[in-house]
C-alpha cells in the first residue's frame, strides 16, 4: 500500500510532539458507530493472564543469564556535597567484588542534558549516584557498599521550592535554581480588562504534595555483551529511547543494542526515560565480561527515579453574574529537584472552558531533592485539583449548581489553538454521570449534614491528549496453519497492549483470538513505535495493526482469485475462506493459499495514518465522588465514583475498565493519603518505603462505576481510539475535595486531605 | 498477615550479626584449603559461612547451603529458581512476595529461611497441576483481577490462603484477607470480584459433590 512523508503532530505525556512520519496515502475508513465489530470492544481476557496468574510472566526482575552478576549502586547520604575522596580499597579486598565504578574511573559522560554526568563529583540530592559495586552475588555488592568510604565537603542545601526562589538560597547548580532562568509564560486576551468587566471575582491558593510512582517492579535491567553487541532487558515504557540514550552514553550505533522488555511491573510515566544505571551497569558488564544484573530497591525508587512535582497555585477568575468566564489567572512553582523538569500545570485552566482572556505566570524551580518525572497526566493532576477546586468555589459564591457553571463554559473549540475538536462528548459525561451518582436527588447544600458522619457530593472535569498519532508501524504474520503473529515495537505496563493488537487482527481477517500470538517489547524484531506514555499506545498502535490485517485480507483475496481464476472482486472472504461469489462451491482456505503460493508465511506492514488536519485530538470527561467525612476523626472515605469519559472507541472493555479503576484508586491515593515528607532541616526524605509512603490498599476501595459516552472517533483514526491511561486519575482529587466540601462545608485546600487537616478546617470553621 | 519485623525480641540485623560471627568462629577451625581459611581470617568480620537447611517446597524436600541471613524470598527465586514469587519491597510491606507457610499467608522476603525449616512451603508454583491452573488462578484471569502482573503470585497466594481458612468470605472478609497485597496498578475491584467469584466456584462444586 502506498505510502507518504507527513509532518505528524500529535500530544505525548509531556505535551506536543511535531515529527516527519511516514503514513499511508490512503486513509482506510473507520469503524463508524453502528459497525457490527464481534471481537473489538468485547470483554475478551487478557492473552498474557496466564502467565501473570502462574508468575510465568518473565519480567526484567526475572531474567537470570549464565554468569550473571549483581550490581548495587551507592548513592550520596546527604543532600548536597562535594566528593572530597571515595576509599574503595577495603570493599574491593571483599572476596565476590568484581567491579567498582566511581567518578575516578568512569568515562565521563554527560546526563540530564549535561547538568551532569554519570558520576558527579558534586552530589545534589540524598540518592544522587556516588558508586557501583559488582559483585558475585547481590549480598556481597550490598555488603561491599557499607565498605566504600565517601569524604563529603558538605555544601548548603534547600529542600522549599519557594525558599529555592530566592536570590540568597543555596544554588543547585551555579546557573540558578529556576529552569531558563524565568517563567514560563502564556496569555490571550486582556485579563486586566477581563477581571474590570467581571461581576465577580475569586481567587485562592491551592497546593499538591509530591508523589512518587512506586510501580511494584523495581527499575532494573539485565545486561549482556556479546562482543560489540549490547542486549539490555529493561523494565522501560520506552523501548526505543532507552536504546537510543545508552547507544549514544557508550558512543555506539543505535543498531548495536537491543532492548527487550516482555513484561513490566508498573510504569506511571516513572519509566518514560533510559537510568543511569542502565548504562553503569552496561560499562562495567562490558569491562568484567560477565551479565550484569542492577534492580533498585525500594528506598532507590522512593528516592532516585522520579515523582510528581509538588505545586502552589494562586488562581483568580472573574465571571459574570450568570457565571460567564471572563477571566483567569494562574501563577505557579513546583519542585522539579536537582536536574532540569518542568512543573507546569496551568493547561487545564487554559483548555478546559472557554475563556477569552487568560494569564499563565509558572515556575519549575530546582532543589536538593529527587529529580521530578512525567507522572500519569504530568501537571494536569495537579492544575486540576486547584482549577476544579476553584470553579466548585466559584460556583459556590455565584449561587449557582457547579455543574451548570461548567456547562455554561463549555467550548467546541480549543480556546488556546482555536481549532475544533474531532469529537467532544463532555456534556454527555455530565448528564449521564450526574444521573448515576444522584446529583439532583441526593446532593444537599454544602454544609448542610449533621452529625458525626457526613456525606457529599463533588464533581470536576477533565481534558488530556491521548489522541496519538504517527510514527507507528506493525508487522502481521499469516503462518501456513492460518495462525497469525503481530509484531510492534511497542509496550505493555499492564495495560492490555497484548490482548487489543490481537483483537484488531482478529475482528478483520475473522480469525479466533487464540489462534492469534503478539510479539512486542524488542527493539530488533519489531518495526517503530513511539514510547508508551500520555495515552497514545492504543491510539498510535492499533490503526496500524488494522492496517497491515486489511492489507493482509486484500492480498489473501488477490490470491484466492489468481488460483480460482476469478477477479479479486469477485472473491468474498469470510473466516479465513476464499469463495467465488458466482461459485460459492469454489472456495479455499488460508492454509492452501499459503501453501500454493509456497512461502510458509504471508507478511505485511501496516503504519498509523496520518491525524486530521486543522483538529485537536483530546478526551474528556467528568468524574462524580461521594464522601463520607468522620467529623470526630476527620477521616475521608470514598463511598463512590461515577467515570463518565469521552474517550472514543472502547476497544476491550474488560481491560478498559480496569484501567480506569486503577486510575480513579491511583487518585484516590494522589487525594488522601500519599504524599513524599521531607525533613527540610535535613534535607532528608522521611518515606522512604511502602509503610512511610501510603499507596492504597485493597480496603480503600470504593464502588465504582465506568460510563463510556464516546463509541468511536471517526476522524482520528481507522480504529477511532482515544487513550485511556491518564483520563480517569486527572479529575478524581478535584473531585473528592468538592465532596468534601459539600459533606462538611470545609474547603480543604492542600493535597493530600488528610484527618489532620480535615480536623483543623473543621474547628476553625466552628 | 503479620509484618512482625522481630524474633524472640531480637531484630533480624542484630539476630544475623550474632549468628554470622558464631558460625564463622566454628568454621575457620576445621582445616580447608589454605588460601580460603587466609581469606576468611582477613574478612572474618564482613563473611558470614553459609549453613545448611532442608526446606520442605511445593511437597518436595530441598537441602541447600545457604547465609543465615538469607530470607525465604531470595531461596526461593535465587537457589530454587522459583521466581513466580516477586519481590517489590523486600521489607515485609507489600505483599508481593506472599507464599503459604504452613496453609498460612506469609511475607517470604520478611522470613529468614532458616525460620522455614520443619514446615511446609508452598508458592505460586505450588498450587497448580502441571500446567493446569488453580481455579482461583482461573478467577483472576475470568475476571481481569490484575494489570501488569508482577503483585499477581503474590495476590493469588493471599487469595488461597484466605479461602482454606475461610472457604465462604464475605465482601469485606476479602477485603481484609486481601488488604496485606498492594496493587500499584490498583485492580482491586477486580480482584474483590476475582476471589468471590473463585470461593463461589469452589462452593458450588462442593455442593455438586455432597
Amino acid at each position: 500500500m502506498a505510502r507518504k512523508i507527513v509532518k505528524s503532530r500529535y500530544y505525548g505525556d509531556e505535551g506536543l510532539i511535531e515529527t516527519m512520519a511516514e503514513v499511508p496515502v490512503d486513509k482506510l475508513k473507520a469503524w463508524g458507530p453502528d459497525a457490527e465489530l464481534k471481537v473489538v470492544g468485547k470483554p475478551v481476557s487478557r492473552l498474557d493472564g496466564y502467565e501473570k496468574v502462574t508468575g510465568k510472566a518473565a519480567f526484567t526482575f526475572d531474567v537470570s543469564l549464565p554468569r550473571m552478576t549483581y550490581a548495587k549502586i551507592l548513592r550520596s547520604m546527604v543532600p548536597h556535597a562535594k566528593i572530597r575522596s571515595i576509599d574503595t580499597s577495603e570493599a574491593e579486598d571483599l572476596p565476590g567484588v568484581l567491579k567498582i565504578l566511581t567518578h575516578k574511573n568512569c568515562p565521563v559522560i554527560p546526563w540530564h542534558w549535561g547538568t551532569t554526568v554519570l558520576f558527579d563529583t558534586e552530589v545534589r540530592y540524598q540518592g544522587d549516584e556516588v558508586a557501583c559495586v559488582v559483585a558475585e552475588s547481590m549480598q556481597i555488592a550490598e555488603d561491599a557498599l557499607s565498605l566504600i568510604k565517601v569524604d563529603y565537603e558538605i555544601l548548603p542545601f534547600v529542600s522549599d521550592p519557594s525558599e529555592a526562589m530566592k536570590a540568597e538560597a543555596p544554588k543547585v547548580h551555579a546557573w540558578g535554581n529556576i529552569i531558563d532562568g524565568k517563567p514560563s509564560l502564556y496569555s490571550r486576551g486582556d485579563v486586566e480588562k477581563g477581571f474590570q468587566d467581571s461581576d465577580v471575582i475569586f481567587e485562592d491558593t491551592y497546593s499538591t504534595q509530591v508523589v512518587v510512582h512506586n510501580p511494584t517492579e523495581a527499575h532494573c535491567s539485565v545486561v549482556s555483551w556479546d562482543g560489540d553487541k549490547l542486549t539490555v532487558w529493561d523494565s522501560t515504557q520506552a523501548l526505543f529511547g532507552v536504546r537510543d540514550a545508552i547507544a549514544k552514553s557508550l558512543s555506539m550505533p543505535a543498531s548495536k543494542v537491543r532492548v527487550i522488555k516482555k513484561f513490566m511491573g508498573g510504569g506511571f510515566g516513572g519509566k518514560l526515560e533510559a537510568g543511569k544505571y542502565s548504562v553503569i551497569a552496561a560499562l562495567i558488564s562490558k569491562e568484567i565480561g560477565r551479565p550484569v544484573r542492577i534492580a533498585l530497591d525500594r528506598k532507590e525508587m522512593n528516592l532516585s527515579v522520579g515523582n510528581r512535582p509538588d505545586s502552589v497555585q494562586k488562581l483568580k477568575a472573574g465571571a459574570k453574574k450568570d457565571g460567564t468566564l471572563l477571566a483567569l489567572s494562574h501563577y505557579s512553582f513546583g519542585n522539579v529537584g536537582a536536574y532540569p523538569n518542568d512543573a507546569d500545570c496551568s493547561w487545564p485552566l487554559r483548555t478546559l472552558y472557554k475563556c477569552p482572556n487568560v494569564r499563565t505566570e509558572e515556575y519549575s524551580v530546582l532543589t536538593n531533592l529527587g529529580r521530578a518525572r512525567a507522572y500519569r497526566a504530568p501537571g494536569h493532576v495537579q492544575g486540576t485539583f486547584a482549577f476544579e477546586s476553584m470553579m466548585d468555589d466559584l460556583a459556590e459564591k455565584l449561587g449557582l449548581d457547579p455543574l451548570e457553571l461548567r456547562r455554561k463554559n463549555y467550548t467546541e473549540i480549543d480556546p488556546v489553538s482555536n481549532r475544533p475538536y474531532t469529537s467532544k462528548l463532555i456534556l454527555d459525561a455530565y448528564q449521564k454521570g450526574s444521573e448515576a451518582i444522584g446529583w439532583k436527588e441526593k446532593r444537599k447544600p454544602a454544609g448542610s449534614e449533621k452529625g458525626r458522619f457526613r456525606r457529599g457530593i463533588g464533581m470536576a472535569s477533565q481534558i488530556w491528549w491521548g489522541g496519538g498519532g504517527p510514527p507507528a508501524y506493525a508487522t502481521i504474520k499469516l503462518n501456513e496453519d492460518a495462525s497469525l503473529h503481530v509484531m510492534a515495537g511497542t509496550q505493555d505496563l499492564g495495560t492490555g497492549t497484548y490482548t487489543f493488537l490481537a483483537q484488531i487482527a482478529s475482528e478483520v481477517l475473522e480469525l479466533p483470538i487464540e489462534k492469534i500470538q503478539v510479539t512486542i517489547g524488542d527493539t530488533e524484531t519489531c518495526p517503530y513505535c513511539s514510547l508508551s506514555g500520555g495515552s497514545m499506545t492504543a491510539p498510535s498502535v492499533s490503526p496500524a495493526v488494522r492496517d497491515a490485517s486489511e492489507q493482509m485480507k486484500r492480498k489473501l483475496i488477490s490470491a484466492a482469485g489468481a488460483i480460482l481464476e476469478t477477479s479479486e472482486s469477485n472473491v468474498k472472504y469470510s473466516a479465513g475462506k476464499m469463495s467465488r461469489l458466482d461459485d460459492p462451491a469454489k472456495i479455499i482456505s488460508i492454509s492452501e493459499v499459503i501453501e500454493k503460493l509456497d512461502e510458509k508465511m504471508i507478511v505485511t506492514t501496516g503504519a498509523r495514518e496520518a491525524n486530521p488536519e486543522g483538529y485537536e485530538i483530546n478526551t474528556f470527561g467528568a468524574q462524580f465522588a461521594e464522601v463520607e467525612v468522620d467529623t470526630d476523626t476527620g477521616k475521608v472515605r470514598v463511598i463512590k465514583v461515577v467515570a463518565a469519559h469521552d474517550i472514543g472507541r472502547v476497544l476491550n472493555q474488560k481491560t478498559l475498565f480496569n484501567q480506569l479503576h486503577g486510575g480513579i484508586i491511583q487518585g484516590i491515593g494522589y487525594a488522601l493519603m500519599e504524599e513524599r515528607v521531607v525533613d527540610t532541616y535535613t534535607g532528608k526524605v522521611l518515606t522512604t518505603n511502602i509503610h512511610d509512603y501510603k499507596i492504597p490498599t485493597i480496603m480503600e476501595t470504593p464502588q465504582i462505576e465506568v460510563i463510556i459516552v464516546s463509541s468511536g472517533d471517526l476522524l482520528i483514526s481507522n480504529t477511532g481510539v482515544k487513550g485511556v491511561g491518564e483520563p480517569a486519575i486527572i479529575p478524581t482529587a478535584a473531585a473528592i475535595a468538592n465532596a468534601v466540601y459539600n459533606a462538611t462545608g470545609v474547603r480543604i485546600k492542600s493535597l493530600p486531605i488528610t484527618a489532620d487537616k480535615v480536623l483543623m478546617a473543621l474547628s476553625e470553621k466552628n | 498477615m503479620s509484618k512482625d519485623s522481630k524474633k524472640g525480641g531480637i531484630s533480624r540485623r542484630k539476630f544475623l550479626q550474632g549468628v554470622g560471627s558464631g558460625i564463622i568462629g566454628s568454621y575457620v577451625l576445621t582445616p580447608g584449603i589454605a588460601k580460603a581459611a587466609e581469606a576468611l581470617k582477613k574478612n572474618s568480620e564482613k563473611l558470614i559461612l553459609s549453613v545448611p537447611l532442608t526446606l520442605k517446597v511445593n511437597g518436595k524436600q530441598a537441602h541447600l547451603l545457604v547465609e543465615p541471613r538469607t530470607t525465604l524470598a531470595e531461596v526461593l527465586r535465587e537457589k530454587l529458581g522459583l521466581t513466580g514469587t516477586k519481590v517489590a519491597c523486600n521489607n515485609g510491606e507489600c505483599g508481593g512476595c506472599t507464599v503459604l507457610l504452613d496453609k498460612k499467608a506469609v511475607y517470604s522476603c520478611h522470613i529468614l529461611a532458616l525460620d522455614a525449616e520443619g514446615k511446609e512451603v508452598t508458592t505460586i508454583e505450588g498450587i497448580m497441576k502441571g500446567e493446569n491452573l488453580h481455579p482461583i488462578q482461573q478467577a483472576f484471569i475470568d475476571h481481569d483481577g490484575l494489570q501488569c502482573g508482577f503483585c499477581t503470585p503474590g495476590q493469588v497466594m493471599a487469595a488461597e490462603a484466605l479461602l482454606l481458612k475461610n472457604p465462604k468470605p464475605t465482601r469485606q472478609d476479602v477485603l481484609e484477607g486481601m488488604s496485606g497485597n498492594v496493587c500499584r496498578c490498583a485492580a482491586y475491584p477486580n480482584i474483590i470480584e476475582s476471589v468471590l467469584a473463585a470461593a463461589e466456584k469452589a462452593g458450588s462444586e462442593t455442593a455438586e459433590l455432597k
